[in-house]
């Protein structure tokens, strides 16, 4: 089990201080370069997406599909084509505890990524998380205990 | 050649998977043949689970525990996994959608 899920699974929230963290904020490395450099890409755009290739060429087919459904719902959305950094590639995955791309970020949070935005999209959920300006409560995900 | 052993990670992921969820549906595809990768690879996979432990749970959360349950596999080879997982009350049965085609990105 790698240090970031045992971190994930110790408990939903911690107190240092006079403060409580939510322990999501502590999985991110931010004294590791990559991950800092994470933070700022999903923060940098209210849609970040990391996939193969580039929006005008996906090099997966998964790729593709995130992409056909964000143009479909006419969204912006800042692009990463994992395939040009390494360390991007594998810094994306331990940022999200997700192992696989594309992976779909929207207010800084983590949505999934080509299955879930299918289904997303599918149910009519997508176009309320796309319109909704302020970042997710937590209710939407919880460490995994 | 791979014959015998070729279906060792496809084994493995049903095992782990059954224990784990004690899933009422589990069908599991290899689709690597859609990609660019040696014959009889076993680099991409679709699962389709339906099991009482995704109850309540968001779908982000159920794909978590899928991947947590896979995390060796998906270190070690698994380059793709498609997942549905449903709920008993969810789940009808329906074909299994394929998924989409590769775009020539693998290993590059």
């Amino acid at each position: 089990m790698s240090l970031l899920r045992q971190m994930i699974n110790l408990s939903k929230t911690t107190r240092i201080g006079p403060f409580y963290i939510h322990s999501k904020f502590l999985s991110t490395k931010t004294d590791d370069p990559i991950h800092s450099h994470i933070d700022k890409l999903v923060k940098n755009n209210k849609i970040v997406v990391f996939m193969k290739g580039v929006p005008q060429a996906p090099r997966c087919g998964f790729s593709n599909a995130v992409v056909d459904i964000l143009n479909i719902h006419k969204a912006k959305f800042d692009a990463h084509d994992v395939l040009k950094d390494e360390n991007l590639r594998n810094g994306i995955k331990e940022y999200s505890n997700w192992p696989t791309i594309p992976q779909v970020f929207v207010n800084g949070e983590f949505i999934g990524g080509c299955d879930i935005m299918l289904q997303l999209h599918r149910s009519g959920e997508l176009d309320k998380i796309l319109l909704n300006n302020e970042p997710k409560k937590d209710t939407q995900e919880k460490p995994n205990v | 050649m791979m014959s015998a052993a070729s279906k060792c990670v496809e084994n493995c992921i049903r095992t782990k998977l059954q224990n784990r969820f004690d899933p009422k549906v589990l069908q599991l595809v290899n689709e690597s043949y859609m990609h660019n990768v040696p014959k009889n690879s076993e680099t991409h996979f679709k699962v389709v689970i339906v099991s009482n432990e995704f109850d309540g749970l968001p779908l982000i959360k159920r794909h978590r525990l899928v991947n947590e349950t896979l995390s060796d596999e998906l270190k070690n080879g698994v380059h793709a996994l498609s997942i549905v997982a449903k709920t008993p009350s969810q789940w009808k049965d329906e074909p299994i959608e394929s998924s989409p085609g590769c775009r020539g990105g693998f290993g590059k």
